[in-house]
């Protein structure tokens, strides 16, 4: 199962300055412990110490927003595009 | 007013001026947020994002709404150029929360305040938890900072 990720440019310090980096796995969860085998860092960035998502972290699979999905555990399938875009948010 | 170290410049057009402040009263007293894109610098496209938090302290750009809008800029060839929002009721700096939420290096961070009653538009970049502020031109002149 490849999925292909869009790796932000913030978050690309962690992939070697690659702007889509493709990765394994039948759930989001999976995925992201898939690439979070090869680094951590990414990972950290993604997923917090409870398992979830990180609330400034939006994740789209196939442009739908993961929230309205399955969160951490939306199934995915072979071909999927996963996006990922740090929430732009402030006061 | 607050101040931090000037590093260099973020050119708008009257136009581009004119429509920032426009969307930040469209729906005062709540904040507003958006995009400016465009080529080397030149801001050719304004995208309004809706706030999904619609608050008068606290913006969060609507996760659909943001996505569409860097696919169009990928699409169109364009480079994010500025992030922007509005402050209703505080002058035009960053907040904390500004800082501790800023997550793209590369843009500038536009605040538009409407605490007075003449708008004030000022530009930062927030790196890693530093501010630095850029000068705003509009049509080639200094716009003004404000006197608080």
């Amino acid at each position: 199962m490849a999925i292909e990720v869009r790796i932000p440019t913030v978050l690309r310090k962690h992939t070697d300055g690659e702007g889509k980096v493709s990765g394994e796995g039948s759930t989001l969860a999976e995925l992201f412990d898939d690439l979070g085998g090869r680094n951590q860092g990414l990972h950290q960035a993604l997923v917090g110490s409870d398992g979830q998502l990180h609330r400034f972290i939006n994740v789209y699979l196939n442009d739908e927003d993961v929230r309205f999905l399955g969160g951490i555990q939306t199934p995915l399938q072979d071909g999927d595009t996963v996006s990922i875009l740090p929430a732009v948010a402030g006061g | 007013m607050t101040r931090a170290e000037i590093q260099g410049r973020i050119d708008l057009d009257r136009q581009t001026f004119d429509a920032l402040v426009a969307h930040a009263r469209s729906d005062a007293p709540y904040e507003v947020c958006g995009f400016l894109a465009g080529a080397d610098g030149q801001v050719n496209r304004h995208y309004q994002i809706p706030n999904a938090a619609r608050s008068m302290t606290f913006y969060t750009m609507d996760p659909k709404a943001m996505l569409r809008a860097m696919n169009d800029m990928d699409d169109s060839g364009s480079e994010l150029i500025a992030i922007y929002h509005s402050h209703t009721h505080t002058e035009a700096f960053p907040s904390a929360t500004d800082v501790e939420l800023a997550a793209y290096p590369d843009a500038v961070y536009l605040i538009v305040s409407l605490q007075d009653d003449t708008p004030v538009v000022r530009g930062f970049d927030i790196v890693e938890g530093k501010i630095t502020e850029r000068s705003v031109f509009v049509d080639g002149a200094q716009a003004p900072g404000g006197n608080r």
